[in-house]
Parts: structure tokens; C-alpha cells; sequence
């Protein structure tokens, strides 16, 4: 899923300092699976930032909704009645959502209330980590399924670089070296020998070297299937 | 044995049942303090409900101190059914915890 993490009270309030009617936006995506834009902490941010209003002696008009995604024109269209109500939204959502939304609603102003980070999951309740980079060239079976683009610094194809210390990445403490843990997988199941082979080269192309992507589906775009 | 008058009593099944919303709620619509009266650690009917309300009381603690409001209007508090006394102490204690800290800002 994609991860992120709320910004502080004060940076939200900050945005909106000078509205007085507010709607806090989340969605049912992946930000309410990363516990940071759902039902439960839109509602939670709304009455954080209500209580600071009234302390500061400004109280502050505000709604909560909840879309099924903010990164589809169906769910964001049915904002399209009440939109205008506000002086202006804060979507909780990763940063697809508030794109979407300016890109329907002109006229309103959207805020982002959270910080998108990584595609990632949870690896204990309360810690996600990344895993994917959206490269756009999936290579994850040539490296027992640990990812170097996405889990190594510096995104390294062919080995370890001399950063790896005890199985420990040099640009901190708490990240694996993964390509420690790839050589690792692969002397115990026995396939050492795969890491040996020469490579393609990769196509960077497909990834954020190639500029802003798009993904078609043609038998989609001609109709339901 | 008596406890303040103060005090609006919210019954719940159990304290687990308490969640965020539900203090910062009370607190933005003006209460000086809430806090939750919950069974002794370890002896939760449900297992762990006090304790998952001891660490959303610590949540709302948390943002209290980001948004410049004193911490201490809410609290979390563990006692048994059977200690009547020990209520009316606890109701006494965290009133005079409140009144020392005055009127909410938050009106």
C-alpha cells in the first residue's frame, strides 16, 4: 500500500489559519489501512483542530467525509454538491487525492494534511517499511525476492557496496543491508551461482527517469470487460 | 462517602469501549478535564480494554501538550468495583487537579 505519515498539528492548522469553514477529507484506501487518514483520524484531526481554534479564540467551523478513494473520479465526483459549502478542504488522503480533487473542483483550495512517504507494509502493528519503488521493471525473483531498488541506499544491482557493515546499511543503523541479506538467501537454498550471471542492463526508463508515467489498458479504455 | 458534584459519569462496558474522539470530543465541547476510571491492570473482564484505554489516554495527552494545553486534564485512573472509597477519592483528586489548573481554554 502507500504509507504516510499526518503532518504536525501546528503545519495543518498553519494551512488553514485563515478559513473558518473546514472539511476534513479521508479515505477508505490506503491511508485508513496505514492508520493515517481514515474514518477514525479524520475525526481525531477534526477535533484537535477544533479544540485549537477555540484556544486561540477563533472557533472553526468544520465537517468530516469520508470517500471511498480520493484517486478516482467516480468517488471524487460525489463530493460535487457540497464542494463549494467550504472555504477549504483538507484531504487526508496520499497525495494523489488532493490533485484529484483540484483537478475536479477548480475553484476550491485542498490541502494535504498528510506526508506520503513509501509503498511499503506493515511489518509489526504501528511500523511500516518500504519495499517497493515503482520502477516500473520488476526484477524481485533475480534477488530471492528482496528488492534492491527499493531496500538498498543507494539501489545497487550487482552486490554490496563497502557501506555494508554486519549486515547493516551504512546510512543507519536500524535499515538491513539488503544485499547482505540476498547474498545470505542465496548460499542457504544452495544458488549462489545466479548472482554470478551477467545481467541485462535495466531500462530506468519505466521509473521516474523516464518522467511523469501513465499506464494504459486498452481493452479497459474501450469499455467494460 | 460522597464525590463531587462536578463530575457527569459516562458509563461504558468497559474502558476499551473509550476511544480518542470520545475525550478529545468531550474536551472541544468545553469540559475542563475527563479522565477514565477503568478495573485494575490485569484484571480487565475483556482481557485488555484498560490497557488499550491507558494508551489512547496517553494519545490525548500527547496532543493536548502539541496544542499548548495542559496535559493533565486527562487522566487515567485504575480501581475495582468493590473500592467505593477509593472512587470518591480518585472524583475528589482529579477535581482539585482541575481546579488548580482553572477553566479549560478551550470555550
Amino acid at each position: 500500500m502507500i504509507v504516510a505519515d499526518r503532518k504536525s498539528l501546528d503545519e495543518i492548522l498553519g494551512m488553514v489559519a485563515d478559513k473558518d469553514k473546514i472539511l476534513v477529507l479521508g479515505c477508505k484506501g490506503c491511508v485508513t489501512v496505514c492508520n493515517v487518514g481514515g474514518l477514525k483520524e479524520t475525526e481525531v484531526l477534526a477535533a484537535s483542530m477544533k479544540i485549537a481554534r477555540k484556544k486561540a479564540g477563533r472557533p472553526v467551523d468544520i465537517d468530516t467525509r469520508v470517500l471511498e478513494r480520493q484517486c478516482d473520479t467516480e468517488y471524487v465526483s460525489q463530493l460535487a454538491d457540497h464542494v463549494a459549502d467550504y472555504q477549504a478542504v483538507v484531504s487526508m488522503a496520499c497525495g494523489v487525492g488532493p490533485q484529484f480533487l483540484s483537478e475536479m473542483y477548480p475553484d476550491q483550495v485542498f490541502f494535504p494534511a498528510v506526508n506520503t512517504t513509501f509503498f511499503g507494509g506493515a511489518v509489526q502493528h504501528g511500523v511500516w517499511e518500504e519495499r517497493c519503488a515503482g520502477c516500473g521493471t520488476c526484477g524481485i525473483h533475480l534477488f530471492g525476492g528482496l528488492c534492491p531498488v527499493a531496500r538498498c541506499a543507494k539501489s545497487l544491482l550487482h552486490g554490496p557496496c563497502g557501506g555494508s557493515s554486519n549486515g547493516i546499511c551504512e546510512v543507519h543503523k536500524d535499515t538491513v543491508c539488503i544485499w547482505d541479506a540476498i547474498v545470505t538467501k542465496k548460499m542457504e537454498t544452495g544458488h549462489l551461482d545466479d548472482l554470478v550471471g551477467v545481467k541485462p542492463f535495466k531500462d530506468w526508463r519505466t521509473a521516474r527517469d523516464g518522467g511523469p508515467r501513465r499506464s494504459i489498458r486498452e481493452e479497459l479504455v474501450k469499455g467494460n470487460i | 462517602m460522597s464525590y463531587p458534584a462536578d463530575i457527569k459519569i459516562i458509563q461504558v462496558p468497559c474502558t476499551g469501549r473509550v476511544d480518542i474522539i470520545h475525550l478529545l470530543n468531550a474536551l472541544a465541547d468545553g469540559a475542563d478535564g475527563v479522565y477514565v476510571a477503568g478495573c485494575l491492570e490485569g484484571e480487565c473482564h475483556y482481557l485488555e480494554g484498560n490497557y488499550k484505554a491507558r494508551r489512547k489516554v496517553e494519545y490525548v495527552k500527547k496532543t493536548l501538550k502539541e496544542l499548548g494545553i495542559e496535559p493533565e486534564r486527562v487522566a487515567m485512573y485504575n480501581l475495582s468495583s468493590a473500592q467505593g472509597a477509593r472512587f470518591a477519592e480518585i472524583a475528589n483528586e482529579m477535581v482539585q487537579q482541575i481546579t488548580d489548573l482553572g477553566p479549560t481554554p478551550v470555550r
